[in-house]
């Protein structure tokens, strides 16, 4: 019971600790509220869609890194979908990597 | 106690019925648990072709919620066939695009409401609001 407890806390420390650092944002927060009886793993099956989809996003978008001369077009609409679901899902720091790649797209920049 | 009484708002008991129309599968997820909270009978397409298909099988629903960037077909040119198909259901974009031509382009093609992604609670109350037609 006591080991319970000490992990319920330490849970709840991580979360707030990755609140605190930036990492999530109040919409993280909207789908803790979305939770309820009848979908009580609502919250583990977004988070775990996200990682699915976050890992297929991350590999096309490093193909096409690969590639020569770069499409920033194709590039921004990965960004455009990497940043949208990490907004849904209150990936706040992740969303803001996306804009600024996203800018660099924007600008033709390689470099960046 | 059901999930609507604890979040302070109305449950619709399943007398309103929705389409999410979009392709990214996270999205698709939240909307749709969104829309169950609220007590929302609703279906999930994956792009704008597949919304204009259900509707033309015969299907009509009170609420549409159109993701604006699809494969296939994407929420612009779905909402303009859907208008000319004679569909008067509420049509609300829900998109990531923040330029205001992106947002005016949505609009213009047929839409009764407008909301930034992600969608919360508070917007899709405000958009159930607007539901003036009854499928």
């Amino acid at each position: 019971m006591e080991r319970n407890s000490q992990l319920h806390r330490q849970v709840a420390l991580m979360r707030q600790s990755l609140f605190d650092q930036g990492y999530l944002d109040e919409q993280f927060v909207q789908l803790e509220e979305l939770q309820d009886d009848a979908n009580p793993n609502f919250v583990e099956e977004v988070v775990t869609l996200y990682y699915r989809d976050s890992a297929r996003l991350i590999a096309s978008i490093e193909q096409a890194l690969d590639k020569s001369p770069l499409d920033f077009n194709k590039l921004d609409s990965y960004m455009h979908q990497f940043k949208g679901s990490s907004s849904s899902i209150g990936g706040r720091k992740v969303k803001a990597e996306c804009a600024q790649f996203r800018e660099y797209c924007r600008a033709g920049n390689g470099e960046g | 106690m059901p999930k609507s009484q604890f979040l302070g708002v109305p449950s619709l008991n399943d007398e309103v019925t929705a389409l999410v129309v979009d392709d990214n599968k996270v999205s698709q997820m939240i909307h749709h648990q969104l829309l169950n909270v609220l007590g929302i009978v609703n279906h999930v397409v994956g792009n704008g072709k597949e919304a204009v298909e259900i509707h033309s099988s015969g299907k009509k629903f009170d609420l549409v919620l159109m993701d604006r960037d699809m494969p296939v077909m994407n929420g612009i040119e779905a909402t303009k066939k859907l208008r000319d198909m004679g569909v008067k259901s509420t049509i609300a974009g829900v998109s990531s695009h923040s330029l205001s031509e992106e947002r005016q382009e949505f609009i213009e093609a047929g839409l009764d409401d407008y909301h930034e992604k992600p969608l919360t609670v508070a917007k899709l109350l405000s958009v159930v609001s607007k539901i003036k037609y009854k499928a």
